[in-house]
């Protein structure tokens, strides 16, 4: 089962290299991803064993992010379809300073979209740290052309920061590798395996000097990935120059997959009674991320940006939410599903507004519920949900992090918590409330014709499920989400 | 104190303008030419000492002064460096300082009787020439305290002594950055290329040279004396390094000492041949080199 | 044996001071390229200097990556950007030059605080393993051409590499392939990019890079 999580889309990504035709194509991809989302689903009512001596393996973290993943990529792929029938082929005109470019083949950009998905599915596959590195790498990589597929100077500017700064984040990860194999290794006797399994029975043999600098590089390092302030410097400008499908994608699952990795170090840590630590580090980075993403939303002109910052904000909330543990790692656990969610949508919704405006700018965009009425339905909806107005889900797991800080007498954090986010509520509110309503400016055609299935749905769905999500909570995931939560020291 | 030491200072005094010759050998060689006789630098030194110098009116004392303790200076700090199988004349705690300060007090007085001349040129050698030298003191000077850290001696004498074939086993790294930090330290501080050019006779571009044009006569002669007799000092102390051959006999000692130094020649003679002068931005860079090897040799042995 | 690991540690370190000091693209390359084979030879003297064959075989792999291919694949793209030296960088060589020495001196003094609970071979193999590290960082982070930006990168992979070796009998070949892997991709597609930025921008400055703020 687990080879076949990973093969399907490699394989898949090797044919839409070969094949020539668009639409033959297009069926792969999505079937690929309906496959894939399919044995994921399987995956939750059999477990499917462990291969290659444990260093595979499907855990209950594992797979909560998978399912995440999953869940997102095939809303993505659906809408991918949309999205790459509307993009011209020939070279276009860019549209904020007039220069000409290409975009990136076909072919190309979605054998690297399924790549990225066969190495994000590894990430939350991998129980050896060693191997979650690589595959950690292997996302980079992957995603470097996917931010590059509009070819012009703006993408390639912001690729070019995304490959530095996560190369070098990285590589800093590696080093916390390093640091983790040096606390794992014994004088005499046999050194403890980088498998997680292994790391956390032995947890009270390790090094502690070493597993804490360990800890604190790959905070750092997978950090930077994560986007946590002031690590999060190439995450604006990659979100807003890729196309809006790969925004999604980047926000709503590689963020979450830079979280998982961070999650396993933090398991070590705890099982080393070393979760003080790592849990006051957390809170830290947490905090900065949400208020430095609160700076940068109040004087947002760009609404891809904003959107970006909102993430940087997410993943702070999440780190956060872990760092206090008890019930908030069970907050964090449900706001990792629900943040996803939203963002994918909130992310279809503006690549629709982006096509139909040609603009970035939230200024010049009004009217949008008159121009293409469902997706200014959906964009209000979308901004009810990311600043956590209740029903949606966001507003139950932010909520339930506030709580717990409450239970556990962190009033401070706590305050500082809640007043950002009233913040961010303000200035989000501004500027989307000002994009959806009000008088088209001249000259926006009445485009009903460029909202199909493809790029409605998609976002629909994805909202619709995080409305649910604030109602109910199946009980299925449920205990799943408690299990996570336990794992990574909450309840 | 070993009276017999003072042998040093003859040698010094006999042999040091010696070493002139054979680098101008070496380059003539490179050059394909025949070149000037070996002991050239002698001949030129005699026939200044035979002739009147020329002073101009605006000149005080100091002028005249300079080459006279300069070379006085160089020479008295040849009485702290130990030479082949002899130790120095002096050894005291601390004496490499007053070694270093000593040749500092030489080239003070050089720059004085330079600014004396009023010479808009003669200063801006002048300026140069502290320049440079304030760069390269520091890197020869933590040098020296890497060579004190790592022999546990403070005196110059037992210093090199404290430095054999067997230090080279095992200290190899720092004694050779010491010795390539010393070997730029030799080259800044006797103009030699990279850091300027003994035979450019350009004023924009010199530094030693430049400052030594008024002088004529018996003074010049003083002053290539002088800067004859601190590249051998700086040269012994670096052969010092380089050739530690502490075999306890005389002969043995003294004669791999004098080969170094022979070596040392020919190798200065071979950069100058094969380099050119590095632009004058440029030799900051070189002597701060210098001074990060030196730095790193003694982080290496205080570890 | 000793000696020649702290031979090539002193020869790492200079090589790191050079890559501090020197301006021309084509001598940092080169210096790169040495620094490469000189970690090559590294596997072979760390654990003893026995005949390994597994060891050969990585060490010639990593002279010939490090020592061959990456400086060929950059001095390529240094000759079709056509850039040949760095100009006016963040900070000054001469500063950078005196701030090395100060940072190892740092890098002593965290080796000796964090003392490695294994049978060391060395114990200058840890801080100029930081050093490197330091060292590629700060040429990331001060210098404005792409191309001396990936050197700086590879600088920082050498530096995690070398303290790598420490482990190198303690943990399985994955994690030398990982960075073998890692380096040569890297360069690859920052290669690639370069590329690219120059015909877009027709430099390889990336301090012009800046129309995206905020």
């Amino acid at each position: 089962m687990i080879p076949a999580l990973i093969l399907v889309p490699i394989v898949a990504a090797a044919l839409s290299l070969i094949i020539r035709h668009d639409n033959l194509r297009r069926v792969l991809f999505v079937s690929a991803a309906l496959t894939h989302s399919g044995l994921t689903f399987v995956a939750w009512s059999c477990t499917p064993e462990a291969i290659l001596n444990g260093w595979l393996m499907l855990d209950a973290p594992g797979l909560l992010f998978l399912s995440i993943t999953s869940v997102l990529f095939l809303a993505a792929s659906f809408y991918a379809v949309g999205y790459l029938n509307f993009e011209k082929k020939q070279e276009k005109q860019d549209f904020e300073d007039g220069s000409f470019f290409t975009n990136t083949p076909e072919a190309i950009f979605i054998a690297c979209l399924l790549a990225f998905l066969a190495t994000m599915t590894i990430v939350t596959v991998s129980q050896h740290l060693g191997l979650l590195w690589v595959a950690m790498e292997a996302t980079t990589l992957a995603t470097a052309p996917l931010i590059y597929f509009h070819r012009h100077h703006r993408s390639l500017e912001a690729t070019w920061k995304y490959l530095l700064i996560c190369s070098v984040g990285i590589a800093i990860a590696l080093l916390g590798n390093f640091f983790l194999a040096v606390a794992a290794s014994k004088t005499g006797g046999q050194d403890t395996r980088l498998l997680l399994s292994d790391l956390i029975q032995q947890g009270n043999t390790l090094n502690v000097p070493w597993l804490r600098a360990a800890f604190l590089f790959f905070l750092v390092g997978y950090g930077t990935k994560m986007g946590l302030a002031p690590l999060h410097t190439w995450l604006p400008d990659a979100h807003s120059e890729s196309p809006s499908i790969v925004s999604a994608l980047l926000s709503g699952a590689l963020l979450n997959c830079a979280f998982l990795a961070i999650l396993r170090s933090h398991q070590v840590l705890s099982a080393a009674g070393q979760s003080e630590f790592s849990s006051s580090l957390l809170i830290v980075f947490g905090l900065i991320s949400i208020i430095w993403a609160a700076v940068f939303i109040l004087g947002q002109t760009d609404y891809k940006r904003m959107l970006a910052y909102s993430s940087v904000e997410h993943m702070g909330i999440l780190a956060l939410g872990v760092g206090v543990s008890g019930a908030a790692a069970f907050g964090a656990m449900l706001h990792v599903v629900n943040h996803s969610l939203t963002k994918g949508m909130l992310f279809f919704v503006a690549g629709n507004i982006l096509a139909a405006y040609k603009t970035k700018a939230s200024k010049d965009v009004r009217g949008i519920i008159g121009i293409i009425p469902a997706s200014g339905v959906l964009w209000l909806a979308g901004f009810a949900a990311i600043v956590g107005l209740p029903p949606f889900g966001i507003f139950l797991s932010e909520f339930t992090i506030a709580k717990a800080m409450f239970e556990q007498h962190r009033t401070g954090i706590a305050i500082a918590y809640l007043a950002v986010l009233a913040l961010i509520f303000i200035s989000m509110s501004r500027i989307f409330l000002n994009m959806a309503q009000g008088k088209a400016p001249q000259g926006i055609p009445a485009q009903a014709g460029s909202e199909t299935i493809f790029n409605i749905l998609p976002p629909a769905l994805l909202g619709v499920t995080t409305l649910i999500f604030g109602l109910y909570i199946p009980p299925f995931m449920n205990t799943a989400l408690h299990e996570v939560a336990k794992a990574i020291g909450g309840f | 104190m070993n009276l017999i030491s003072i042998a040093n200072s003859v040698l010094a005094v006999l042999l040091a303008p010696l070493m002139f010759g054979i680098i101008n050998r070496t380059k003539a060689v490179f050059a394909g030419r025949t070149g000037q006789p070996l002991l050239q630098a002698y001949y030129d030194i005699s026939k200044l000492f035979q002739k009147g110098a020329v002073y101009s009116n605006t000149t005080t004392w100091v002028f005249r002064a300079g080459p006279i303790v300069g070379f006085a200076a160089v020479l008295a700090a040849t009485v702290f460096v130990p030479f082949g199988g002899l130790p120095a004349l002096f050894a005291f705690k601390g004496d490499f300082v007053v070694m270093v300060y000593f040749l500092g007090l030489a080239r003070f007085m050089t720059v004085l009787s330079a600014l004396d001349t009023g010479s808009s040129f003669e200063g801006m050698g002048a300026s140069r020439e502290v320049t440079f030298s304030a760069l390269a003191e520091p890197s020869f000077l933590i040098g020296l305290a890497a060579i004190a850290k790592y022999t546990g001696h403070i005196s110059l004498s037992p210093m090199l002594a404290g430095i054999n074939a067997a230090s080279w086993g095992h200290a190899a790294p720092a004694l050779a950055l010491i010795g390539l930090a010393f070997f730029v330290v030799l080259l800044a501080e006797n103009c030699r290329i990279p850091v300027d050019d003994p035979n450019t006779h350009l004023e924009l571009t010199m530094i030693h040279e430049v400052m030594v044009l008024d002088h004529s006569g018996p003074d010049l002669g003083f002053i290539i004396y002088s800067s004859t007799l601190k590249l051998w000092l700086l040269g012994s102390v670096l052969i010092g390094i380089i050739v530690p051959v502490h075999s306890g006999i005389f002969l043995l000692d003294t004669v791999s000492s004098l080969l170094g130094m022979l070596g040392l020649a020919v190798v200065i003679g071979i950069i100058e041949s094969t380099m050119a002068r590095l632009r004058l931005l440029h030799v900051p860079q070189l002597l701060l080199g210098a001074t990060a090897l030196s730095i790193l040799a003694l982080v290496l042995v205080l570890r | 044996m000793d000696n020649s690991i702290d031979t090539i540690m002193v020869l790492l370190v200079l090589m790191n001071l050079m890559l501090l000091g020197l301006s021309s693209l084509g001598t940092c390359i080169r210096v790169v390229a040495a620094q490469g084979i000189t970690l090559g030879i590294l596997p072979l003297v760390i654990h003893g200097g026995i005949f390994d064959i597994r060891l050969t075989l990585f060490s010639a792999a990593i002279v010939g990556l490090k020592g061959i291919v990456f400086p060929l694949l950059l001095s390529w793209a240094m000759r079709d950007v056509n850039a040949q030296r760095e100009v006016e960088p963040f900070i000054g060589y001469g500063k950078s030059v005196i701030a090395g020495p100060l940072a190892l001196a740092v890098c002593m003094w965290l080796g000796s605080r964090l003392p490695l609970p294994l049978d060391i071979v060395s114990p200058m193999v840890m801080p100029v393993a930081f050093f490197t590290i330091m060292c590629g960082l700060f040429l990331i982070v001060s210098r404005k051409k792409a191309l001396s930006q990936v050197l700086g990168y590879i600088v920082l992979e050498n530096g995690i590499y070398t303290f790598g070796m420490v482990l190198a009998e303690k943990q399985p070949l994955l994690v030398e392939l990982g960075i073998l892997l890692d380096v040569f991709v890297a360069v690859f597609v920052m290669g690639i990019v370069i590329f690219h930025i120059n015909r877009e921008f027709d430099h390889i400055d990336t301090d012009r890079l800046s129309s995206l703020r905020s």
